[in-house]
This record gives structure tokens, C-alpha cells and sequence, in this order.
């Protein structure tokens, strides 16, 4: 391991705050009641006067030369106020991206993927706009598609990417390759030679939707000064800014964007979608321009979740032990490289699982294809390792001939553990007690089917509403799984977030106001941010300024990271007023009491007070007038990039564990499958809103469940075409598919994290897919390699 | 073409409407009631619920000419129908519903800390933020319309006679426990309240 | 796109004798789909639901009138006497709010193989009744899907309603979907047992271009039925005979391969459910009957 390794800064633990709604309480949203009433703004509720209406015309291939477009007809359209395309681009910045900038804002001479942005429209009906974007006659000429690992690194493969200058283009075999990740550690061909036991896999992970319910959508308006406002609904307002701006020609501080209402998002907001295109339509025509995409475009308008092959080779010894780990993991990012990178670093990190093997070689590769591109979703890296290195845990016990719980517990990493990558484990990983109280929870009681009368309840058997069966074939089968993930940004990205905080009086009564730019997705970011300031700042009454650019970055809503990072920034700053205030109260009252000088103060209820409860003044006699107001930047210890030979380095912050046991019923004829129950128990550190933590891990949970046994974006080999991008065919799981999800929270303190605080978002999604697989190889006997798995795998048909 | 309509207890007309526009359009690029969703526009989700006539719909798949004459109840007015309901065991023509006006307030207002002080909420409402069931809250307003005439129909739901009725509705954050929670939550304080 | 809007079953008759190319919409399940996502700009849409008629039923002697408009909850909640496949089918519809507003008439408009009545209108029997202002004829449902999304409907009819035969004894229907509600039919199959005419009749959705019977397995069980006394000795159905019932069922199916499944596990999945509503169908007929009758 680096010698270097930095050691962090243990943070105060402020415990069991005593004023009301501080953290630690299932304090409700602030947003609750605008959510419910419908007067909640999401993104494309926006509206204004004279607006007109923006279109995309998407290519109809994957993968094309560009002969010509004709804008002509379109034009022509009474209605229509612009047509733009890759000409019509005003800077010599045309390109954008996370990491690496190589996404047209428009395409130019070439098209890479089945539903890339061609031109742009903007009228005053949306209808008019999708007839006259309609009437736009692009030509194309045909080029033959790359789809995956064999067809990308041909010697004459055409290059997705020619003239490549990325940072990664100087390490990777291919520039077909994005970026590549080896983690070498030990002697993997000694350790074979200890092994008894030898499991060889190959897994293949389908493509999944991220499938928020709001589409992407969003109002740009024009200002006076030049510059152009923007209403959207994103993950990272910064990070949208820094790739906005330059290809409009704008300094930054022209482009002013506020976070609307954001329906879900789950990473597909993390890269641009009609951002761009919708202020490069207001700053052409002068009026405020708002964009919506339907369903159909949602599906080409954001990333998906990396599809993978994973070729996996365990040892074991006699009696149980790993001996070794042999992994290449082959991910398909598509046609731009979005957050490709990222996931290879994720992939290959975490790709041993939470698991003691000292003898590893893992290598993993991003490719770049003409198939949809691939980034950022929930567990990204983590999710597809941890579908292959779960099911080779349950073939491995099998082999050894122990009990598949008893087997992942005797090799389950604990607090010091080496990770492959040769980073200390330096807080509680609780791998083989989340292990231990999911197994020992109570069953769910068997043929839940069966009721009083003749009739079978069809509604709690495989195929539901649709009456497949009334108990025949029905096989149950109980499987388990537990995953690693890391939280907040690795391998050395300077990874932090602002929160400004303003305290005053108003009214008589102590008002705080935090000031972040953090995204609320759902996840109840702002709810933690309230009682963090009221618990910090002893108020009861918090105020969330809406996110805006107006303050410093936030950083991403992704990586399980805002309530560390921005909750982090959150308290910093509080401590921070708090520090003034104490200040001035020392200043004007000191000399009435000697505790101002002696003792530790909080504040609490209002006042502020002794460690030991005695009141020294009220919080409005302190500040009177005056204002406190603090914006500062917070971050968490430094990470390291990992050595791109070797894959050693101090590449996580902090990782995060969680635990499964799927129950499921199978209809063994038909290959229909119902979830009867998904225990799950995660270390969340400390739940700072248990409601909140529990709605998380159920969330993530369901969308674990949805990738194992319906979700998947089927691309068409042959043309590298999307063949299901609807909700009538891309099928995410209804409350009839989820079962009960009881959750076993367990609140072990990272001392180097606020409150000692674990990241919890991720984590559930990773453990739920091979747990249901597992279930459902217990109850067939089946293999079953490949997620989703769908019921001609279950039939044999 | 011109349609006529009542939103929440209030007569509604639109001009200029495309023959091809939907209810859902109409209410919320027209009438300034962006309460129900579009998440799908093919009947798949459930999030732009209303109820016309009285009967829970897809307002995406009814056409806005559809709407003529009829009477549609959309998330924006659930609080005073449910009143109504309470009150009077039904919506008196007109006497229910949030005014265009007040309806169209929805802009102005940002996000703060207060929680359900003040307004007027019914009680799957209610019940939906007690019970943590709202997170990006896409999905909400068509769920809350759902769920409200399931209680209707059916005051003490079992939990499967939840999820069916709540099948039609596609929620991505939840996992679906707490609104079955909410649901039940409602279901609980609607029999005590009787 | 213009909107023709009739007050009556008359007014509608004559704005689709005028406009042929007329869409008509009632339920908005298909129409507005199309139209929400740009595959269809109908010159004319023929709104039908003002036309109260439509939105009728009646229950005669032998037969159900049934409006085209009545949704399918209606159906589910007021006719599971008379007509329980459909019933049953009309459960297995989209979600609770399609299955509010939709009804059989667009399923037999839009004549989608996955159209999820159709295998329950096939093995009850059923007659369409189609008009123009040039008059009414029925169409036996056997003769009314012509190919894939087509049907036997001249340009100026519309489905006033569905004549469906009351069922006389068990019906069944099962659907396969790769989700547990609100989805389209990999595959469907419709069972009803005829005992008044000691006969069968089978529907099979979304596994050929149209929905069909499985005749040669109807022809199959009706005679092997008929040979060992079934119908009066009430015994339970030998595996043999509902086995080469089922083999024959699958074998009356030409699927495709598509994204909701493949060719072969649609047949094998048709195959699965033809036994199993066999079971239960003759296991309720014989129920009935030991309990009309003292059959064991």
C-alpha cells in the first residue's frame, strides 16, 4: 500500500441534539406539501410568456456519414422562428462532455449512435415544431456498426473516435478502448496452485434504463444583458455550467442556472441533454425557449447503465478459503465516453467484492461502439462485479460443500482489510453481520395464495392479474448476496461542495438559510440539510434556498455522496456561524459571565449555552441586527488515482456495504417469476433521517430487482438500433412485482465522515440483482448467467 | 377548436386547441394546472391521473375534445374535493375547486421548510408526506388521484387490494413500501375519523 | 386534423360515411398513443363517446348485446356470469384507469394480435355488429381479423357492439406477460367449455399475424371428450388426452420472434396455458356437475 495514504480527520459527532427536528429524526420534506398539492415546479411545468417550443431531430441510424441536410422546408413552416444545426453554432467549442468533450452538440459529418441530435427547431406549438423538424432531409451514407469487444478492436475496425488526444488515449491497447484499469496484487498464478477448487463464470449484465418518471426538459430564457437564464433539471448545476457556456460563447456568469423540481434521476441527469439546445434556440430567436422530451426521446435524450461481459475465475481451498481472483470485465460505453472512465475505476476497484483475496488480477475496459451510449447509473462499476462475483460465491460453496451464508462469511472482509488495490479498510465493514441479520430475519409465510375460498388469489402468485397459474409449477427459492460500494469521487478528483448559511433574527425568532447548490432529486438532501442546521445552530426554523448557481459547486447528486459532501459543507459552515456568533457574544456579553471564556458553547433551542445546559443569552440578543452569513467550500481527505499498471492506490474515500436475501417464487413451466419478499441490512453509519434512509435502500432495492427480471434496452445487433424504447416494452417493476422489503438498519460510525455518516444510495441496487438471481437458481437449478433473465432462459425455450 | 370543460368545481375554456392535443396537455399548458405528470403519454405510468367524470383516467389518452362538457378533478382540486366529499358526500357543481388564479401561483412559490402548515390538505395527501411516500414526487399527484378513489370505493383496502389498484402507477424512487404505508396510513385515519 | 364530434349513433354513422379516412376514438388507448408520439395525423378524428349507446349492454335469451364503448371494468364487474373469459380477459387489460375507459370495440378496431379480447371472443363465440348508413351486418368473429392490425370493417362502418354467446359453462383465460400487471400479452389463450353442444373453443392472442382458434386441437378434445363419455361421466380429464390437447394448441400458433419474446417460448407458453385452463375449466364443469347432477 502507498505509504502516503493520507489519514483523515476525525469530525466532532454531535449526538442526540436536543433542538427538535435536528438530525437523527424522521423530520418530513420541506417540499412534502408542494409535492402533494401539484404545485411543486418540476422542469417542465415551466412556463412563460411568449415561449416557443424547441424539437430535436434525432438521427434515424447508428452509424453514418452526414452528405447533407436540407433546413429548407422546415423554415419555411409558418411557426417555426428557428432552424439550427452544427453550422449554425456560434463558437468554436461544439463538443461537450463529463471527462472527455467528444458529444457533438449537434452532429457534425458523422452519426455514432441510433438517436444522436442532428438539428434543432424551436416554434410556437409543440406540434409545429415536431412537423417542421420532420420536414429537415438529412442524408445519409451508412457505415458498418461496431457493437461490441470483437467487432471494436479489430485490426481495420473503423475508429468511433478518430484523432482521439484524451488523457486515456496513451494507455489503452485500442482507440476503441476508452480507458482500461488493470488491479494487480500478489501472484495470481502461485495462488492457483493452492486452490482446490477452481470456478471459472462468464456473466453477461444487460443494458438498463435509469427511467426517472420526469423526462428531460427545461426552459432557457434570453436576458438583456446577453446572457440567458436557464431552468433545468439536472444532478450537478456546476458541472452543466462549465460545459454549457463555452459553446455558447458566454462567460460563466452569464449563464445563470436555477434547479428546478427534478423528477428522479438516478445518474441519467448527470450528462447534458437539451440544455445546450435549448439556449442556443433563445439566444438565435430572442424568446424564452422550453424543451420536453417525450417518453420515446427520454430513452435516446440520457445514458444507460453500462452493459457488461464479465469473465470471472475463482479458487478456493478445502476448507473455504479464496485463494485467488482472475477477473476481465468488459463494459460497453456506447458511443461517447460520458462517465466511462469512472465506471472502469469502479469496476476493476470493486470488482474482488467485499470479499479477502490477497492474490488478484482484474482488468477492466470500456469500449467505444455505435450502441447507445453508456454512463452513469446507480452503483455504476459495482452494480454489473457485483451480479458475476455473487454468483460465483454461490458456485464456490457449492464446490467446497459449504453453506452458501457460511462460505461468504468466512471470507468477508472486516475493518483492516486490504483491499486489492492495496487501500486499508479503515472503518467498520460490517460484511458478515449484514450477512448474519438478513438470514436470521423470519421467512415470509409459504402459498400466500391460497385463501379461504376455491379461487386462488392469482394476485400474489408468478404472472399476477394475467392468471398463468393457481399454484401449479410454483417453486420456491430463497438466495443471498452483499456487495461493496465506494462512496463520493475517487482516484484523486478534487471532490468537495459550498453551502452559504446565513443566520438572523426575524420576527423576534433566530431564522437559518441554507444556501447550497446541491440537486434534489428526491433523495431528501434538503431535509438533511435542515436538521443539520438546526442541530448545528440550535434553530428551529430553516429556510432552503432554492440550488442556483449563485453559490459554489455542490458536486454531483451521484457516488451515495451529498449528505457526506454537501451535509459535510453544510455543517462546516454552520460551525463556522456558529463560531461568529459566539463571537460577538463574547463581544457583548462576556463580561457578564465567565463561561463566554471558560466553558464549550453550543447552541441550542434558540440560546446559547454551556456544556452543561446553563443559558447565557437568546440567539436574538446576540445578533440583534446583525446577520451572520458564511460561504465556504468543504472536502473530504483526498483520494489517489489508481496506477494505471497496477491499480494500487488510496482510490476510495469510503465504501459503503449492504446485504440481501431474495425470496422468490417461480412458475417453473411458464418462466414466470413473482418476488415474494427482499430483506435487506445496510451500515448506514449514522441515519441522520431514518425515513428517509429506509425509503432509500427500498428504492434502490426495487431497482435491483427491475434489472434481474424485466428491465432491458435490447439493441438490435445487426443495425445497433434501440428496439424497445417505450414504457409499453421497457418494463420497470409496478407495485404488483415488488414485494415487502423489511430493512435492518445497522449505524456503525466512519469516524473520518460528518456524524460518522455512510453514503447509502447506491449500495442496496448492487446486492438485490444477484440475490434474486440467486433465488431464482434455488428454486430451478438453472445456471443462469446473464441478467435480466427473462422466461424463455427459465423455459429452455 | 374551442373546449369547455369544469377543472376542480370551475367551468374552464380553451381556444386554439390542435385537435390532437391531450387532456393532460390542455390542463397543463393551458389552464395553468401542472399538477398532473407526463411521464409517458401512452397510459403506462399513471402520473397525469385525473379523474373524469368521477372515474380515474390516463388524461393522456383522452383526447382534449373528449373533455367537452365533462367535469375532470386533477390533483390541484383533491383537497377540496375531498372536503367536499367529507361535507357533503360529494362535489357540489362548482361550489369546489382552486381558482385559475390561485392555481396558476404555483411559479412563484420556491422550496422552504414549511411542512403542511397552512394548507388545506386531504387526507391521502397528508398521509403520503407522514409517511415518507413522496420523494422525487413525479409519480405522486397521479397516485394521490388513484389512491384516494380506491378509499373511496374501498374504505378498509386489503394490502393486495392496494397494489392492484395502485398497478396502473409507476413509481421509480420508493420501492413502493411507504405508499403502501401512506395508503394504509390514510385507510387507518379514515376509520377512525368515521 | 379535424374532430368531429356526433351526439348520436346516427350522426356518427353519417360523419364516418362522409369522412371514411375518419379515426374513430373512444377510449384513446391506441389513437392517443399514436398521436402522442407522432406515428399518426388522422385527417379526422371520430370522437364516439357521446354516443350513449355505445356504452350499453343487454342480456338476452342466448346472447350478451354488448356496446362497443363498455369498459372493461364494467364488464368485469357486471357480466363474470355471463361472460367470465371475457371478464377474466378484461381483468388481465393495461391498469385500472385503461381498463376505465377502454373497451372492446378499439380491441377489435385496432385488431392487434395482443389485443387482449380477442382469444376470450374466440373461444366464447362471439359476431361483431358493424353498420353504415347502408345498414348492419354481423360478422362472426372467426371471420373478422384479416391480417395483422386489419380487419373485415369496410371504410364507412364502425362496431356499434359485439354479440357474445352467454356462457353455458366454464370459461378460462390466461395471459403471459413478463410482468405481474399492467402489460401487453406475450402471449394469451381463451378456453370455454360448451356443454350444451358438448364442444370446446379455443382463442390464441399474440402468436400468429392474427388472433386464431386452435381447431384441430377444438376437433381433438371434442372427440376425445365425446369417446370416453367426459361430458357425462364427469371423470377427470387423462393426462394424455390434455397433453396432445395442449401440443396441438401450441402447434396452431405462428409466432414470431420479437421483444417480448421469442417464437418457441411463445408456442411452448400457449402449450402450458392450454392445459392448465383445461384443468380448470373441467374441473369447475365437473364441480357443477357433482353438485347439479351427484356426478362423482
Amino acid at each position: 500500500m502507498p505509504s502516503n495514504a493520507p489519514l483523515g480527520t476525525p469530525t466532532k459527532v454531535t449526538q442526540g441534539s436536543p433542538t427538535k427536528g435536528g438530525i437523527g429524526e424522521s423530520t418530513l420534506r420541506p417540499d412534502g406539501t408542494l409535492k402533494v398539492t401539484g404545485e411543486f415546479a418540476y422542469s417542465s411545468d415551466m412556463w412563460h410568456e411568449d415561449m416557443l417550443w424547441g424539437q430535436i431531430l434525432r438521427s434515424t441510424v447508428a452509424h453514418a456519414e452526414i452528405v447533407s441536410i436540407d433546413t429548407v422546408e422546415a423554415l419555411k413552416t409558418p411557426g417555426v422562428y428557428a432552424v439550427m444545426t452544427y453550422d449554425d453554432l456560434p463558437t468554436d467549442v461544439k463538443n461537450y462532455g463529463l471527462e472527455i468533450r467528444d458529444t457533438p452538440v449537434l452532429a457534425h459529418g458523422k452519426v455514432r449512435h441510433h438517436g444522436e441530435p442532428v438539428a434543432i427547431v424551436a416554434a410556437d406549438h409543440p406540434e409545429t415544431a415536431r412537423r417542421a423538424a420532420a420536414k429537415i432531409k438529412v442524408e445519409y451514407r451508412e457505415l458498418p456498426v461496431i457493437t461490441d469487444e470483437s467487432s471494436a478492436t479489430a485490426p481495420d475496425a473503423i475508429l468511433i473516435h478518430e484523432g482521439r488526444d484524451d488523457h486515456h488515449i496513451g494507455h489503452v491497447p485500442h482507440p476503441n478502448i476508452v480507458h482500461r484499469q488493470p488491479i494487480v496484487r500478489g501472484d495470481v498464478a502461485s495462488a492457483r496452485e493452492r486452490a482446490d477448487f477452481i470456478v471459472k463464470g462468464e456473466y453477461t449484465f444487460g443494458m438498463q434504463d435509469q427511467a426517472f418518471l420526469g423526462p428531460e426538459s427545461g426552459l432557457a430564457v434570453p436576458a438583456e444583458d446577453g446572457g440567458v437564464d436557464l431552468y433545468i433539471a439536472t444532478q450537478w448545476l456546476h458541472s452543466d455550467l462549465k460545459q454549457i457556456a463555452p459553446v455558447l460563447g458566454l462567460p460563466e456568469d452569464k449563464v445563470r442556472m436555477t434547479l428546478s423540481g427534478v423528477g428522479g434521476a438516478f445518474g441519467g441527469r448527470e450528462d447534458l441533454s437539451m440544455q445546450i439546445h435549448a439556449c442556443l434556440l433563445a439566444l438565435r430567436t430572442g424568446k424564452p425557449v422550453k424543451i420536453v422530451y417525450n417518453r420515446f426521446e427520454s430513452f435516446f435524450g440520457h445514458v444507460h447503465r453500462h452493459p457488461a461481459k464479465l469473465y470471472y475465475e475463482h479458487g478456493a481451498t478445502k476448507d473455504g478459503k479464496l485463494t485467488h481472483l482472475k477477473a476481465r470485465i468488459v463494459l460497453d460505453g456506447g458511443a461517447y465516453a460520458s462517465a466511462s472512465p469512472a465506471v472502469v475505476g469502479n469496476a476493476s476497484s470493486l470488482g474482488a467484492g467485499p470479499y479477502v483475496v490477497e492474490d488478484v488480477d482484474i482488468e477492466a475496459i470500456a469500449l467505444y461502439t455505435n450502441n447507445p451510449p453508456c454512463g452513469a447509473m446507480r452503483g455504476f462499476g459495482a452494480v454489473q462485479a457485483c451480479f458475476a462475483y455473487e454468483a460465483q460465491m454461490d458456485k464456490l460453496a457449492d464446490e467446497v460443500g459449504m453453506d452458501r451464508v457460511a462460505f461468504r462469511q468466512l471470507n468477508a472482509m472486516e475493518q483492516g482489510t486490504l483491499m486489492p488495490t492495496g487501500q486499508v479498510v479503515d472503518s467498520p465493514a460490517p460484511v458478515a453481520e449484514l450477512l448474519r441479520r438478513v438470514q436470521a430475519m423470519p421467512m415470509p409465510p409459504e402459498q400466500q395464495w391460497l385463501t379461504a375460498g376455491e379461487a386462488a388469489d392469482v394476485r400474489q402468485l408468478p404472472g399476477g392479474l394475467s392468471n398463468t397459474t393457481h399454484g401449479e409449477g410454483v417453486v420456491r427459492g430463497v438466495g443471498y448476496a452483499v456487495g461493496i460500494k465506494n462512496v463520493g469521487f475517487s482516484e484523486g478528483f478534487d471532490d468537495y461542495s459550498t453551502a452559504k448559511v446565513r443566520l438572523e433574527v426575524v420576527g423576534g425568532e433566530p431564522v437559518a438559510v441554507v444556501h447550497t447548490a446541491m440537486a434534489e432529486v428526491g433523495q431528501g438532501g434538503v431535509t438533511v440539510h435542515a436538521q443539520i442546521a438546526r442541530t448545528e445552530l440550535g434553530v428551529t426554523q430553516v429556510t432552503i434556498h432554492p440550488a442556483d448557481t449563485q453559490v459554489g459547486s455542490a458536486g454531483s447528486t451521484s457516488a451515495s455522496r451529498q449528505t457526506y459532501v454537501t451535509g459535510g459543507a453544510v455543517k462546516n459552515s454552520c460551525e463556522l456561524v456558529r463560531e461568529k456568533v459566539l463571537e460577538l457574544g463574547r463581544r457583548k456579553f462576556g463580561t457578564y459571565h465567565p463561561a463566554w471564556a471558560t466553558a464549550e458553547l453550543l447552541l441550542e433551542g434558540g440560546k446559547v449555552v454551556t456544556d452543561g445546559g446553563e443559558v447565557l443569552a437568546h440567539l436574538a440578543d446576540v445578533l440583534e441586527g446583525e446577520t451572520v452569513e458564511i460561504e465556504a467550500e468543504w472536502r473530504h481527505r483526498p483520494t489517489e488515482a489508481f496506477d494505471l499498471h497496477t491499480g494500487q492506490g488510496f482510490g476510495h474515500v469510503q465504501y459503503t456495504f449492504a446485504a440481501h436475501r431474495a425470496v422468490v417464487e417461480v412458475d417453473t413451466e411458464l418462466g414466470l417469476v413473482k418476488v415474494i419478499e427482499l430483506a435487506c441490512a445496510q451500515d448506514v453509519g449514522k441515519a441522520l433521517n431514518p425515513l428517509s434512509v429506509v425509503g432509500q435502500i427500498q428504492g434502490g432495492t426495487t431497482q435491483g430487482l427491475g434489472v434481474a427480471v424485466m428491465e432491458e434496452i435490447i439493441v438490435d445487433p445487426k443495425t445497433a438500433k434501440v428496439r424497445n424504447p417505450s414504457f409499453t416494452d421497457y418494463l420497470i417493476p409496478t407495485i404488483l412485482d415488488t414485494p415487502t422489503i423489511p430493512v435492518d438498519v445497522l449505524e456503525l460510525a466512519d469516524d473520518h465522515a460528518p456524524y460518522g455518516l455512510r453514503g447509502i444510495g447506491e449500495a442496496p441496487t448492487l446486492s438485490s440483482t444477484p440475490a434474486v438471481l440467486a433465488a431464482i437458481r434455488n428454486a430451478t437449478g438453472l445456471e443462469l448467467n446473464r441478467t435480466p433473465v427473462r422466461p424463455e432462459h427459465l423455459t429452455g425455450t | 377548436m374551442r373546449v369547455n370543460f369544469t377543472v376542480n368545481g370551475r367551468p374552464q375554456d380553451a381556444d386554439d386547441v390542435w385537435e390532437g392535443e391531450s387532456l393532460l396537455y390542455v390542463l397543463r399548458e393551458r389552464m395553468g394546472l401542472p399538477g398532473s405528470k407526463n411521464a409517458c403519454e401512452q397510459g403506462e405510468c399513471g402520473s397525469c391521473t385525473v379523474r373524469l367524470d368521477g372515474v380515474p383516467v390516463c388524461s393522456c389518452l383522452v383526447a382534449a375534445g373528449q373533455a367537452e362538457g365533462r367535469d375532470v378533478v386533477t390533483v390541484e382540486g383533491l383537497a377540496d374535493f375531498a372536503k367536499q366529499r367529507a361535507e357533503h358526500g360529494g362535489c357540489a357543481a362548482g361550489a369546489c375547486g382552486t381558482s385559475l388564479q390561485d392555481a396558476q401561483q404555483w411559479q412563484a412559490r420556491g422550496t422552504d421548510s414549511q411542512t403542511g402548515e397552512g394548507t388545506q390538505l386531504a387526507p391521502i395527501q397528508q398521509a403520503f408526506i407522514d409517511a415518507g411516500a413522496v420523494q422525487c414526487g413525479f409519480c405522486t399527484p397521479g397516485l394521490l388521484v388513484a389512491a384516494d378513489e380506491m378509499l373511496e370505493r374501498t374504505p378498509n383496502p386489503t394490502d393486495a387490494d392496494i397494489r392492484e389498484a395502485l398497478s396502473g402507477n409507476l413509481c421509480r424512487c420508493t420501492g413502493y413500501e411507504k405508499i403502501m404505508d401512506a395508503v394504509r396510513l390514510a385507510a387507518a385515519r379514515q376509520g377512525e375519523a368515521v | 386534423m379535424d374532430f368531429l364530434r356526433p351526439a348520436s349513433w346516427e350522426e356518427a354513422l353519417a360523419a364516418k360515411a362522409e369522412h371514411p379516412t375518419a379515426v374513430p376514438i373512444a377510449g384513446g388507448t391506441d389513437v392517443m398513443v399514436e398521436i402522442n408520439f407522432d406515428h399518426r395525423r388522422p385527417e379526422y378524428l371520430l370522437d364516439l363517446t357521446r354516443v350513449a349507446d355505445l356504452y350499453e349492454w343487454e342480456v338476452g335469451e342466448e346472447n350478451v348485446r354488448l356496446g362497443a364503448s363498455v369498459p372493461y371494468t364494467q364488464i368485469m364487474e357486471n357480466l363474470r356470469p355471463e361472460l367470465p373469459g371475457l371478464a377474466l380477459a378484461s381483468h388481465t387489460v393495461a391498469s385500472p384507469q385503461i381498463r376505465n375507459r377502454g373497451g372492446v370495440g378499439g380491441n377489435l378496431g385496432t385488431a392487434s394480435p395482443a389485443g387482449d379480447a380477442h382469444p376470450a371472443l374466440l373461444a366464447a363465440g362471439a359476431e361483431v355488429e358493424a353498420e353504415s348508413v347502408r345498414g348492419t351486418r354481423l360478422i362472426p368473429i372467426d371471420a373478422f381479423y384479416t391480417g395483422v392490425k386489419r380487419n373485415a370493417l369496410a371504410p364507412d362502418e364502425l362496431i356499434r357492439a359485439v354479440h357474445v354467446k352467454k356462457a353455458d359453462g366454464p370459461q378460462q383465460y390466461s395471459k403471459v406477460g413478463t410482468r405481474n400487471a399492467m402489460v401487453i400479452a406475450v402471449c394469451a389463450f381463451g378456453l370455454a367449455l360448451h356443454p350444451e353442444t358438448r364442444t370446446v373453443r379455443t382463442g390464441i392472442g399474440s402468436a400468429a399475424p392474427t388472433p386464431v382458434r386452435a381447431k384441430t386441437a377444438e376437433e381433438f378434445l371434442n372427440a376425445a371428450l365425446d369417446e370416453g363419455g367426459f361430458w357425462d361421466n364427469g371423470k377427470v380429464i387423462t393426462p394424455s388426452v390434455a397433453k396432445q390437447f395442449a401440443d396441438l394448441c401450441a402447434a396452431a400458433c405462428n409466432p414470431i420472434d420479437d421483444v417480448r419474446g421469442t417464437a418457441s417460448y411463445r408456442r411452448h407458453a400457449v402449450g402450458i396455458m392450454a392445459r392448465r385452463t383445461l384443468t380448470w375449466t373441467w374441473e369447475s364443469y365437473r364441480g357443477t356437475a357433482a353438485r347439479s347432477e351427484g356426478v362423482a
